[in-house]
């Protein structure tokens, strides 16, 4: 247990000590050396490059250095991401043998290591994170502790004002005041939907109940998508923080956190998190010496998307198969256990602190008239920097894309964007420009969704992707109300044929007729909308149904009964990449000479198409 | 009250009503198929969609409640091209061999599809393939033709809380399954066939004997008798369109004697026995405080229940056989002697409005020389598919009466296929035999009634006896869970497994659900029941004649040792898994 | 790109119900696919109370005991249903009604080599369908089963969090980033 004061000490020392993370100019002989510890880097081998770094420094003795591991930088492309303070030279793709080189030259030497430097947009390499056109456009918000502060040290949360938000509603504030704040600040939900999150908090804290829960909604199931976990990698207390606050505006103790199983890392944070809260009293019984106490469980996923869905959430934590319920009644009325629920996605959470402690104006003032605040997208696919990015709401496609994003790699076109994931649509290039809120992606026929955001080139299938959602539907249906269960399955039925070139006229009539029935009466968001990425593509890219129907083609050959697969003389130079990549060796050819398919081998697997550097092949 | 409008009419109802009830209340029909009045209130097939003015999407008319001011329609165009698809999406993966189908005229799928005008199947794709499980003696499950509405699941779980089926899987491969997909033999099912009464298709019904007796019937070296259940009589004329509590035991016993059975005999007659030897049991248990309470055992769903669940209290349970085991073992011992006749010959059918009848007519317990006491079992349903093989015109028939000597019962044993019948029918007895008063109050109101648990203290004597009715088996694991932890201070208990009694057995004629939500099909068959009690000219068993005559002559004392070879048994602890 | 997913966090064992996930996942899985007898059965019955004691019997208990029993048998072995019908007092069928719709519990053991393919967007944009095909192909096996001489079987995955290096598919949970057809034929030598 630790009091108010001792707790206001650690932060004003704590911040002292971690200055070096925020102010490059600080004059210190100290170094931090930052690795990044989430899912992406760790899956490249961070934890080992952290141990060598820490092998290193014991050996040669080097002083004033330490080694933190943190949450996610975002430019999971360049993983393993390591930075060194004060001075913020970004190292991109480092491997544990880089260790070495980095201590001698870097700290011992005191010159970059050139070789390792993220080369910006123009080529040229950047020496301060600060100077990548990634980070410049974007503004952390729910992301700001991310590759900031070591996670599991609660210490450097609480240094950068962590649960300071907490002292001043629990001593400041009433109830009411906490949510007209978030009222006021327009924030809306994070987890798709976008309804107001103070509008929620005020619906639940109205309901009489003796017990009511507050709920973390951590089952990002969009595939994909990895805003959520990144944060509860790198930032639990936040989240933590925040649904303590939750549970005070509401008049909840017991909240819950529902995370997929799928992320080892988060959990483990996450459960360090509420140990180190509870040690320093900030969770449990009479927080802060008040009246209010409040405690926090853990609840695992099991591998089920529509358990992303709010209802079929609580019927999982219930021990049950995650199958929604109909509403009426809203969680708010009736929720986990019949009793009262405030449900709120992690990101949603992740904001609520520093509105708090920022003001509703400020946060307001960020965004656009009708949603307010940032906006955290994985971006994935076609993209050169793939990774998680935080942006203010009403910045447009084509600055995700092409200026944080760095375009699209090999030389390729931009064809479409999907966000929403599979109850999403796809945007195409002629909305590039449209500013990214929850009513104007709604207007062009997609949705803002939990914040997966795909970029798709000019190889892909639009049919071949309704295909991939409508197949990633079909799977994680729940199986409840008919529509869904039956109307999504042959909907993918008439996709596979179509992209068979088995399909007829009356296939895309039946697909659409099925498309525009089931979004009214399936039972939850998910059945509604699952016809959506087949809407969308039909309304920007018919021709390209058309062409799988009548002229029996699919352009970019991802239907492999439809595809054509040929190197085309004019523009094949021979230079073998083809060749090399094709895992039959079906292609033939001499150096510096136009090479050739040969179709009784071709598997139509596409590696050729891809690996042409001079689009030759299609 | 609520005021809203339904299709343009004007409608008051109670807060808290449906939009279906609502509608219902205007004659106005909504298609339902998952809607199971308190059972399964759910929402998930779609069908009972319905537009209301100034909301996004469709409302679910089956569970979302009436608001003030509320403007409805069912029938827009919207709605019937929605219900359409639905019922087309449904159909799409539905084997559609009606004409073959067990259920082929009671049907709901079926007489949705003609509602609705379903001519062809737009959106055909692969249907999901499933073995039938006929491996159990008294119910078969055929998932080709379960459309997934899971009213089965609810009834077995929440009312009769067994949890012998569930949902499994998910999406299109969802289905309704036994753990493991295992044979409902080898799991914790206890035949009840509660899911049948609430299955809308044919893909959970009996399992059919009417073939064998077929054989029988046409086999000129068998004796063939048949016996029907108390239940039977009241609900068999709703098979052939005649409303519900119609007494049709007059042209059922002409039509069984036009099947060509040699004799007809009642079952009632069996109740009677059962009074004789439970009471004398009861008398005697109650003297020598012989595991109390004792607990009936008439229902062999409720029987193999406790043998799975209980088997601890076992030996509280009496060791009477049935009724209609009681009065197969009389018929091949006493009859085939007085009659001269080879028991090897005598083949015994029950009409019973039960499917675990069918269990309990082949365990081992129930053999008597290497002779099975009854040897085939068909519901009051498969009678009803024998009348209509033979073209006999039910409606039209006179009446005839049971054949002698055991044609005549008492109206105690009319009450047994009612829940507390058995109760009062015993009390009737164990009253007048112990007290050697004659009884001035003939009914005991205490025990009748729908509710579904009935406690009463009776004064017997000098003794005060507590004793406790129970229907349904989520009643009776109240009741047992309170024998369990002792805190329990009944001396007589009866439990019946399907709730209502034996009227509302898995044998019965199939309610749909409409009719089920709009008529109180449990009141008006136990009504026909007591109407049947209250006119009989002897309503007590021990007073039967027929009875009376057969202990003098035959089997002694009640409870004396040729009664307990005939017609007692024994229990055994069960396994609930043989997987 | 040999790397390994799971960054196995040993510390803060004592918390309840979380506590058994990150340990131990890969080797408790090996050291318990031995082959089946009934002896082996006894054994498993008495792992099962150990596990089954950490837990209060209520319901809300069921999804955390199967995670913890799939990990450490990689399966949802039939006696721990049974096991878990008896303390919970859930039937059997509501059990593996459970079972059967949560994706990461399965009811049979996995191949010595389970081998998953992200099917997540960011992956089948980059092709992780071709993988897929591949690899199904190779051991002419499909989704969800086990090869005969139970060596390899097939799962996919929603996106494990790779993105960055994706395609991506996993071995025993060894994630192999920036997979082509020829990679994963590969890596399926070295492991034959």
């Amino acid at each position: 247990m630790k009091t108010l004061e001792k707790i206001r000490k650690i932060r004003e020392d704590k911040r002292k000590e971690l200055d070096i993370r925020v102010n490059s100019e600080v004059g210190t002989k100290e170094k931090h050396i930052l690795v990044c510890h989430g899912t992406g880097c760790t899956s490249s081998k961070s934890p080992k490059i952290i141990e060598n770094f820490r092998k290193i420094i014991e050996e040669k003795k080097i002083e004033n250095v330490r080694v933190i591991q943190t949450g996610c930088f975002g430019l999971c492309a360049k993983g393993p991401i390591v930075i060194i303070r004060p001075e913020n030279t970004f190292y991109a793709m480092v491997t544990p043998d880089d260790c070495e080189e980095i201590i001698q030259t870097h700290i011992i030497e005191g010159k970059p290591v050139e070789r390792l430097l993220c080369k910006d947009i123009d080529g040229n390499k950047v020496h301060n994170l600060d100077e990548l056109t990634f980070y410049k456009k974007q503004k952390r918000i729910a992301l700001k502790n991310c590759g900031r502060i070591d996670p599991e040290q609660i210490d450097e949360y609480i240094a950068f004002d962590g649960y300071k938000a907490l002292e001043k509603v629990l001593l400041e504030m009433s109830p009411d005041e906490v949510i007209d704040e978030i009222e006021k600040s327009g924030l809306r939900g994070r987890g798709g939907a976008g309804f107001p999150t103070g509008k929620k908090w005020r619906l639940t804290k109205d309901v009489k109940g003796d017990q009511k829960y507050v709920v973390c909604n951590a089952d990002e199931g969009d595939p994909g998508a990895f805003m959520d976990r990144s944060i509860l990698e790198g930032d639990p207390h936040s989240v933590l923080e925040s649904m303590i606050i939750a549970g005070f505006a509401i008049g909840a103790n017991q909240g819950y956190i529902y995370v997929r199983a799928e992320y080892p890392i988060a959990v483990e944070r996450f459960a360090v998190a509420i140990k180190q809260a509870r040690e320093y009293g900030l969770l449990g019984k009479n927080i802060f010496g008040t009246d209010f106490s409040f405690d926090v469980e853990i609840r695992l996923g099991a591998g089920a998307f529509v358990c992303g869905e709010e209802t079929a959430l609580l019927e999982s934590i219930e021990g049950k198969r995650g199958q929604p319920r109909l509403k009426p009644p809203y969680p708010a009325n009736s929720g986990l256990w019949g009793k009262p629920t405030l449900i709120n996605n992690v990101e949603t959470y992740a904001n609520i602190t520093r509105i708090i402690l920022n003001g509703a104006d400020w946060y307001s003032s960020i965004g656009t008239q009708g949603s307010k605040g940032t906006k955290v997208f994985a971006l994935g696919g076609n993209v050169v920097n793939v990774g998680l990015v935080e942006v203010p709401m009403g910045t447009t496609l084509r600055e995700i894309v092409y200026d944080i994003g760095g375009g699209i790699p090999n030389g390729r076109d931009f064809k479409a964007a999907q966000t929403g994931g599979p109850s999403g649509g796809c945007i195409p290039k002629e909305h590039l420009d449209t500013p990214i809120d929850y009513e104007s992606l709604k207007e062009i026929g997609s949705m803002m969704g939990s914040g997966g955001l795909i970029v798709m080139d000019d190889t892909k299938c639009m049919v071949n992707l309704a295909k991939f959602y409508l197949s990633f539907t079909v799977d994680e249906s729940c199986g409840k109300c008919t529509p869904c269960r039956i109307g999504t399955k042959r909907m993918l039925e008439i996709l596979e044929k179509i992209s068979k070139g088995e399909g007829e006229l009356e296939d895309v009539e039946k697909l659409e007729e099925l498309a525009n029935s089931i979004p009214k009466s399936a039972v939850c968001g998910l059945g509604q909308s699952a016809p959506n990425p087949v809407l969308s593509t039909f309304k920007y890219f018919r021709q390209e149904y058309l062409d799988h129907v009548k002229e029996k083609v699919c352009k970019t050959g991802e239907c492999k009964a439809l595809a054509r697969i040929q190197i085309d003389e004019t523009k094949c130079r021979g230079c073998g990449m083809c060749k090399r990549n094709c895992p039959v060796e079906a292609i033939s050819g001499e150096p510096g000479k136009v090479h050739h398919i040969d179709e009784t081998k071709c598997i139509k697997c596409g590696t050729c198409l891809t690996s042409c550097p001079f689009h030759a092949i299609g | 009250m609520i005021s809203l409008k339904i299709d343009n009419k004007d409608v008051k109802v109670p807060e808290g009503t449906t939009i279906l009830e609502a509608a219902r209340k205007v004659n106005i029909d909504i298609p339902t198929l998952c809607f199971l009045k308190e059972i399964n209130e759910v929402g998930d097939c779609r069908m009972c969609i319905t537009e209301v003015e100034g909301r996004r999407g469709f409302a679910t008319s089956c569970i979302q409640k009436v608001e003030e001011g509320m403007v409805v329609h069912t029938n827009s165009p919207a709605v019937i091209e929605a219900r359409k698809m639905i019922l087309d999406l449904i159909l799409s993966n539905h084997h559609r061999d009606c004409l073959t189908c067990i259920r082929n005229g009671s049907c709901e799928l079926q007489a949705l599809a003609t509602k609705l005008n379903m001519t062809e199947v737009r959106y055909d794709g692969v249907k999901n393939e499933h073995e039938v499980d006929d491996s159990s003696p008294s119910i078969v499950r055929d998932f080709n033709k379960c459309i997934l509405c899971r009213r089965c699941v609810a009834t077995c779980k929440n009312v009769q809380k067994i949890g012998a089926i569930a949902s499994c899987e998910r999406g299109f491969a969802s289905c309704v399954s036994t753990v493991g997909n295992n044979s409902l033999n080898d799991v914790n099912c206890t035949f009840c066939g509660q899911c049948i009464q609430s299955c809308p298709t044919g893909a959970l019904h009996e399992k059919d004997s009417t073939k064998q007796v077929w054989e029988k019937l046409k086999d000129p070296n068998s004796y063939v008798v048949v016996q029907t259940a108390p239940a039977v009589r009241v609900a068999l004329g709703e098979e052939f369109g005649m409303p519900i509590g119609t007494n049709v035991t007059g042209k059922m016993v002409t039509a069984l004697k036009r099947l060509g059975f040699d004799k007809v005999f009642d079952t009632n007659t069996g109740a009677d026995f059962t009074i004789m030897e439970e009471g004398t049991e009861f008398l005697k248990r109650l003297k020598e405080k012989d595991n109390l309470p004792m607990i009936t055992s008439c229902s062999p769903g409720w029987v193999k229940y406790i043998e799975m669940n209980y088997p601890e209290n076992l030996p509280h349970l009496s060791s009477c056989k049935s009724p209609h085991e009681m009065f197969g073992a009389i018929i091949k011992t006493y009859y085939a002697a007085k009659q001269k006749i080879n028991p090897e010959k005598i083949y015994v059918v029950s009409v019973m409005p039960c499917v675990a009848k069918k269990f309990e007519r082949q365990r081992d317990e129930m053999k008597e020389n290497g002779l099975y006491d009854v040897d085939a079992v068909i519901t009051t349903r498969e009678l009803a598919r024998m009348i209509k093989q033979a073209n006999i015109e039910f409606t039209e028939l006179k009446d005839d009466i049971f054949d002698d000597p055991m044609g005549e019962a008492t109206g105690a044993g009319a009450i047994f296929g009612v829940t507390g019948g058995v109760m009062e029918a015993a009390l009737r007895s164990v009253y007048e035999i112990s007290t050697g008063k004659e009884l001035k109050q003939i009914n005991f109101e205490e025990v009748r009634g729908q509710e579904g648990i009935k406690r009463a203290t009776i004064k017997i004597g000098t003794e005060q006896v507590k004793v406790v009715v129970a229907h349904g088996l989520g009643n009776a694991q109240t009741i047992m869970e309170e024998i369990k932890q002792g805190k329990a201070d009944y001396q007589f208990v009866e439990i019946m497994a399907c709730p209502g009694g034996c009227i509302m057995g898995g044998g019965q004629p199939i309610v749909n659900s409409k009719t089920r939500a709009t008529v109180n099909v449990r009141e008006k068959r136990a009504k026909a029941m007591y109407t049947i009690d209250e006119k009989s000219k002897i309503r007590k068993s021990h007073e039967n004649p027929a009875l009376k005559q057969i202990y003098r002559e035959f089997l002694g004392e009640p409870g004396g040792h040729l009664a307990h070879e005939l017609l007692h048994t024994h229990y055994e602890p069960r396994k609930k898994y043989n997987i | 790109m040999l790397i390994k997913l799971f960054y196995i966090n040993n510390k803060n064992k004592e918390r309840r119900n979380v506590s058994n996930y990150c340990v131990s996942i890969k080797n408790e899985m090996e050291e318990n696919k031995v082959e089946n007898c009934s002896c082996m059965d006894e054994k498993l019955e008495k792992e099962l109370e150990k596990i089954l004691e950490q837990y209060t019997n209520v319901k809300d208990n069921l999804i955390p005991i199967l995670n913890e029993v799939q990990i450490k048998y990689g399966y949802i072995p039939q006696i721990a249903q049974r096991k878990i019908s008896e303390y919970l007092n859930i039937p059997m069928a509501e059990i593996y009604g459970v079972i059967t719709f949560y994706s990461r519990f399965t009811l049979k053991p996995k191949g010595k080599y389970a081998i998953s393919v992200c099917l997540g967007t960011a992956c089948f944009v980059k092709g992780s369908e071709k993988i897929m095909e591949r690899l199904k192909q190779r051991l002419n096996i499909q989704e969800g089963e086990t090869t005969p001489d139970g060596k390899f079987s097939i799962d996919s995955t929603r996106c494990v969090g790779a993105c960055g290096i994706a395609p991506v598919f996993t071995v025993n949970g060894e994630v192999y980033g920036k997979a082509t057809v020829k990679k994963l034929d590969e890596v399926l030598d070295s492991l034959e």
